[in-house]
């Protein structure tokens, strides 16, 4: 009898360890290792990355994700350029550990660009207006009820998405875009002389600062805080050094407007498309000024009287970065996380869209780009970190790239999420060398 | 005497057939070369456009539809916020009333037997008559 007792205990025993390994492979065969480390997709998400990173497809189906945010808890939340089932926010909860979201459900009934998460916050701003909705003790949004807190802002058909980001003191500062591509008088008309000044910086054409927790403001309320930038998408808040980055969209169709003085690969490779570091009363210097990054210059816009060559904007401050011609940088996020080698600590990753106004030379850019920072200052060249969201080696037509990067995030795991509104793909990419 | 008059029948069509066909592919050739000009920038050699952006050239009833519509959104632009199909596009389409009428109805014909297209092709005398009722 108790042979049989023994028996039954040591075969009940057996049964549990066997199905407690069982269920732990099981688990390695998805996505943890036995140590809980996430695994990267056989095929890195398609995307090229430099040794020891890996990258996963953390959701697809979400259409034009723009720009993104992620909580403490690492719950993301992303906003859409167009609504999904009439939503425009969407929430994304990763329930199993496994790096991919199963859980997503949206609400906000408005389309754009912004998405930022400071002081319990989540802010989210469509082409006119930004909201906030407060976060509850899981951070999430319980009450969906938006909170407006700027409205009124100049949205006409250029340049129209708002973005946002705050600082450490209560402020917000928004992306007011350029209705224009160089402040002629008729728009990308060959001929067509400019407007001086420049009526557009009143109201556009800048960065504006607003109070981060004041309902109904409007530009009365507002402060412009840097002006002579045609259009930023991409900025983010340098905690190392407190201060305001921004990636400016340069100007387009210097070879259409003035063949005589660009030719078409001049034209495909200038102005650069520029990082920003901003303080108050900055002026970049659109649309009388271009940076060529070739000369290493300030040069005056052929629309203003420049020849190509003849230097201006003694005013205008210069650029901390000047990348090639019309990449567009679309996201910029400074990288504090502990999981990425030390080199990447305090840089600056910049999610560049990819370009259309290079033709007819190959398009470029649908990449992730990453420039080394120390003390707030770039110190290194800018290189490529993440690409082929193109999926070819060559576009010739912008429309053919099956994935644009728009938006950066860093998860509170030091994972970088890379936000795609072509594809509508969320990326996750992770280091998993030692 | 009948099969001369037939034969001469036959040839007169297929001559006309023929004409009408070299025309309309001399027209697209000069209208492939204005359009890398005067269009590729912004709506890409493949005539896709650019994804909020820029119209596409393709499958859209802009383009292969209503003759006085396209011509007119070539002479005036668009600044305007207007779904096309549907999709809205943010950049402005400058005037391209300087070209010639002959060039616009290259232009024209040569989107509308491309990229996929197959509609009629347009007249530098219909340009010219939309032109003149055209503010």
């Amino acid at each position: 009898m108790k042979k049989i007792f023994f028996f039954t205990i040591l075969f009940f025993i057996l049964f549990v360890v066997a199905n407690q390994s069982y269920g732990r492979s099981g688990k390695d065969t998805t996505k943890n290792t036995a140590s809980g480390q996430l695994v990267p997709d056989a095929d890195n998400a398609g995307l090229k990355l430099p040794n020891g990173f890996g990258a996963i497809v953390a959701d697809t189906g979400l259409g034009a994700a723009r720009h993104l945010a992620v909580t403490s808890k690492g719950d993301i939340y992303v906003k859409l350029e167009d609504l999904k089932d009439g939503k425009g926010i969407y929430y994304l909860h990763d329930a199993d550990g496994d790096g991919k979201f199963e859980v997503k459900t949206g609400f906000g009934n408005y389309a754009g660009t912004g998405m930022a998460i400071r002081n319990g916050y989540l802010y989210a701003s469509s082409n006119t207006d930004v909201y906030r909705y407060k976060l509850d003790a899981n951070e999430k949004v319980s009450d969906t009820t938006p909170e407006k807190i700027i409205t009124g802002l100049l949205a006409r058909h250029e340049h129209e998405s708002k973005s946002v980001v705050l600082d450490n003191d209560g402020n917000i500062y928004v992306n007011i875009g350029a209705y224009s591509n160089a402040c002629q008088k008729q728009d990308r008309t060959k001929g067509s002389p400019a407007m001086n000044p420049c009526p557009i910086l009143d109201s556009a054409g800048g960065i504006w600062q607003f109070k981060a927790d004041k309902p109904n403001q409007t530009y009365g309320d507002g402060t412009r805080y840097a002006t002579g930038l045609r259009n930023v998408v991409g900025l983010d808040w340098n905690t190392d050094i407190n201060a305001l980055f921004v990636m400016q969209h340069g100007r387009d169709q210097l070879h259409d407007l003035f063949p005589d003085m660009y030719d078409t690969k001049q034209s495909a490779e200038l102005p650069a498309e520029c990082m920003y570091q901003l303080k108050k009363g900055d002026n970049a210097g659109w649309p009388y000024i271009y940076y060529d990054q070739v000369q290493h210059k300030k040069i005056q816009a052929p629309e203003y009287g420049g020849d190509g060559k003849k230097e201006a904007g003694e005013n205008a401050i210069d650029p901390v970065v000047a990348f090639p011609g019309h990449m567009a940088p679309n996201g910029l996020l400074f990288y504090e996380g502990n999981m990425f080698p030390e080199k990447y600590m305090h840089g600056a990753f910049i999610a560049f869209h990819g370009s259309w106004n290079r033709a007819p030379e190959p398009q470029k850019g649908f990449f992730v780009a990453f420039v080394p920072f120390k003390d707030g200052k770039p110190s290194g060249d800018w290189e490529i970190f993440a690409d082929d969201f193109a999926g070819s080696n060559q576009i010739m037509s912008s429309n053919t790239a099956k994935h644009r990067p728009c938006g950066l995030a860093q998860g509170p795991d030091g994972s970088l999420y890379v936000s795609d509104d072509q594809g509508g793909t969320i990326y996750r990419i992770i280091y998993t060398g030692k | 005497m009948k099969k001369t008059i037939f034969s001469f029948f036959l040839i007169t069509v297929f001559s006309f057939v023929f004409a009408r066909q070299s025309s309309l592919n001399s027209s697209i050739e000069r209208g492939k070369k204005l359009y890398e000009q005067y269009c590729l920038t912004c709506h890409q050699a493949d005539g896709g456009g650019v994804p909020k952006m820029n119209p596409p050239l393709i499958n859209t009833s802009y383009v292969t539809g209503d003759k006085q519509k396209l011509v007119q959104w070539v002479l005036k632009g668009s600044t305007e916020s207007v779904p096309i199909d549907g999709k809205y596009y943010s950049n402005n389409m400058p005037p391209q009333a300087y070209l010639k009428d002959e060039e616009i109805a290259d232009i024209l014909t040569y989107i509308r037997n491309s990229f996929g297209n197959k509609a009629s092709a347009i007249t530098a005398t219909e340009v010219k008559g939309i032109r003149a009722i055209t503010k």
